[in-house]
């Protein structure tokens, strides 16, 4: 076991500096003038030479790598053009906001989307089953952003058309501040991230779970009188929830991705909408802080994924 | 869904035990193609998306019909007395948007953009999957080794966050949203294709094509290759309505195709700001998209049941 999470450590590393390397290319050494962008539209030569010079542009692009490299194992992301001030502490700022609305869409759709999987593939071909096949195809197809839209409009628009101004529709507060308040603004960004993936887990469940019930074992546990629920719960489901695992990782690691939409539809504050708005300002330093930790992420949910799956299904340990 | 043919005048459609009557040997294939036509949902799905081709081909003529041009604002009639959209009518059936634009003739032509945007990034992305999946698979040893690795970098890219941030440095355009789409798109393909590949090159009739001479490119391309028709084609159809909504994202976030262009994506955004008083403006580029989307999965659905129809469909009617 020790040999494997080694190796997989290993190649998640690899993986994260040729990242580093694409960005770095794409960033600092394509031809774009950085520097007269910062300098603004109206600079002399002189000035953009100047903040050249401050950004150390000017050197050669193999101390430019070094410094860049060194920085970044040093956990120095560099400092925003907007506002100068360090990448990190703008990140850090944004990491409550994103991982509560990351956290609980993901424990409701995997709620959501594990108990519909289930519903289905234990009543087969009945309404049950073909209603959550056709609700996970309707959020399955809809992109994230229309639902967002669809959500804001009902629960947000319409309610405060009603006098319900349960749910607001921007910003957030923080938990520790208000878990009530946390929580109110944070249900229609969780259910909007929730709908539109559960959709992948109840489909996942369902299938799974309809050839795991078919195995002999089941059959066994059934003739031998263990209830209905044991059954299903203790041992089909947790046969079934392997892939699960997998997707699951594979969603958590591209999450940071994923709520961008979210984030800027319901005005959370959060690294989503901080990625989108740096790149409208052109801020590349926070634009490379957020893809490289986005990218670490999903490094990191791959390596939890393999690992998890090492003590899930021993087999996979020996190859 | 494994249900025996129904009709028996078709000649390839022998049933099976039938005394008498010759047992026609057919393709994976043929037989793909004809649970397909049987599959009365596929057909549905199908003739959707052509009518939604046919209608962003005819965009050109569609205007002159109704005598609207996508980026034709009209601000006397196109506008209520306050300055806002009007709401459908004879003259313009899905109403008008801020600018007194029809919203029907931009819905029109979004679709053009989308549908370019699905079909170019997807099929680019299968093609190079494609290729790369089988040298990777075939050749082995370091080549598959390189090649693993690179597809495993490229799948640890965040995909949307790298996108926006490509389109900070290059500016959008509907270029570099294909451009991303595929370029992020061919790995998933090439992982799948190397993993059949592997598989398939220890096969009875590649080592029998060997023997007889035949070239690596041709063992790859016409041996080991029509065998991998069933996946590559599932993918194609799921990845076209992925690229779509991914075009449609980017748009809506501002950083895809820009105004005045109109894309499904862009014209959401821009309804945003009126969907209090013009809800027509939010509902017709949306109901397409999502229609589009819809049918474009329930497509690939049944084009996965058709190739393998003990398999479990995503989509069970």
């Amino acid at each position: 076991m020790g040999r494997f999470v080694l190796t997989r450590v290993v190649l998640g590393l690899v993986v994260l500096w040729i990242m580093t390397l694409v960005v770095f290319l794409m960033f600092f050494v394509a031809p774009h003038n950085v520097a007269s962008l910062i300098a603004g539209r109206q600079a002399t030569p002189e000035t953009v030479a100047l903040v050249k010079h401050r950004l150390g542009l000017d050197q050669p692009v193999l101390t430019q790598y070094r410094h860049y490299m060194w920085r970044l194992v040093h956990g120095n992301l560099g400092y925003s053009f907007y506002n100068s001030s360090p990448v990190r502490s703008l990140i850090w700022a944004r990491v409550p906001v994103t991982f509560s609305l990351a956290l609980g869409g993901a424990v409701l759709w995997l709620l959501i989307g594990v108990s519909a999987g289930v519903l289905a593939s234990t009543r087969p071909r009945t309404l049950a089953d073909r209603a959550v096949t056709v609700a996970a195809l309707f959020f399955y197809s809809m992109p994230s952003f229309l639902l967002g839209v669809v959500v804001f409009y009902i629960f947000f628009f319409r309610l405060h058309l009603a006098g319900l101004g349960w749910f607001p529709g921007n910003g957030y507060v923080g938990f520790t501040h208000n878990p009530l308040r946390w929580a109110q603004h944070l249900v229609l960004p969780w259910f909007t991230l929730a709908l539109v993936t559960a959709a992948t887990y109840a489909r996942l469940t369902r299938s799974t779970m309809l050839d795991v019930l078919g195995e002999d074992y089941i059959r066994t546990a059934r003739a031998k009188g263990v209830s209905e629920r044991r059954v299903i719960f203790r041992h089909a489901l947790r046969n079934a929830l392997t892939p699960v695992v997998t997707q699951l990782g594979i969603d958590v690691g591209t999450l940071l991705g994923g709520v961008i939409v979210v984030e800027n539809i319901f005005g959370l504050p959060g690294l989503g909408q901080m990625a989108v708005q740096s790149v409208l300002q052109q801020d590349l330093p926070v634009v490379i802080g957020t893809i490289i930790l986005a990218a670490t992420f999903i490094v990191v949910a791959n390596i939890l994924v393999d690992i998890t799956y090492g003590f899930l299904d021993p087999r996979v340990r020996v190859h | 869904m494994s249900q025996l043919p129904a009709e028996t005048d078709l000649p390839e459609q022998t049933q099976l035990g039938a005394v008498g009557l010759a047992i026609q040997a057919r393709s994976p294939s043929r037989l793909a193609w004809a649970r397909l036509r049987r599959d009365r949902v596929a057909i549905a799905s199908a003739l959707v998306i052509a009518a939604i081709v046919l209608v962003a081909l005819l965009a050109p003529l569609i205007a002159d019909l109704l005598g609207h041009h996508p980026d034709q604002t009209d601000q006397v009639h196109g506008l209520s007395p306050e300055g806002l959209p009007r709401g459908p009518s004879w003259a313009h059936p899905f109403g008008t948007d801020s600018l007194g634009r029809d919203v029907l003739i931009r819905v029109i032509y979004a679709a053009r953009i989308s549908m370019l945007a699905g079909v170019v990034a997807s099929t680019t992305a299968v093609v190079v999957g494609v290729v790369v999946g089988l040298f990777a698979g075939y050749v082995g040893g370091v080549v598959d080794n390189f090649l693993s690795r690179m597809m495993d970098v490229i799948l640890s890219f965040p995909f949307l966050l790298f996108g926006i941030a490509l389109v900070s440095i290059v500016g959008p355009s509907l270029g570099v949203v294909i451009g991303v789409i595929a370029f992020f798109s061919w790995a998933s393909v090439g992982r799948i294709v190397r993993g059949q590949t592997i598989s398939l090159k220890e096969r009875e009739y590649v080592e029998a094509a060997r023997s007889i001479g035949a070239s690596g490119v041709r063992i790859m391309f016409s041996e080991i290759l029509p065998n991998l028709v069933a996946p590559v084609l599932v993918y194609l159809t799921l990845l076209i309505p992925s690229s779509i909504v991914f075009e449609a994202t980017l748009s809506f976030l501002g950083l895809g195709v820009v105004p005045p262009t109109p894309t499904w994506g862009n014209m959401l955004a821009e309804s945003l700001g009126f969907y209090q008083v013009a809800w027509w403006y939010v509902l017709f580029p949306a109901a397409a998209l999502l229609t589009t989307t819809l049918a474009f999965n329930l497509l690939g659905d049944s084009v996965r049941d058709a190739f393998d129809p003990r398999g479990e469909r995503l989509f069970r009617r």
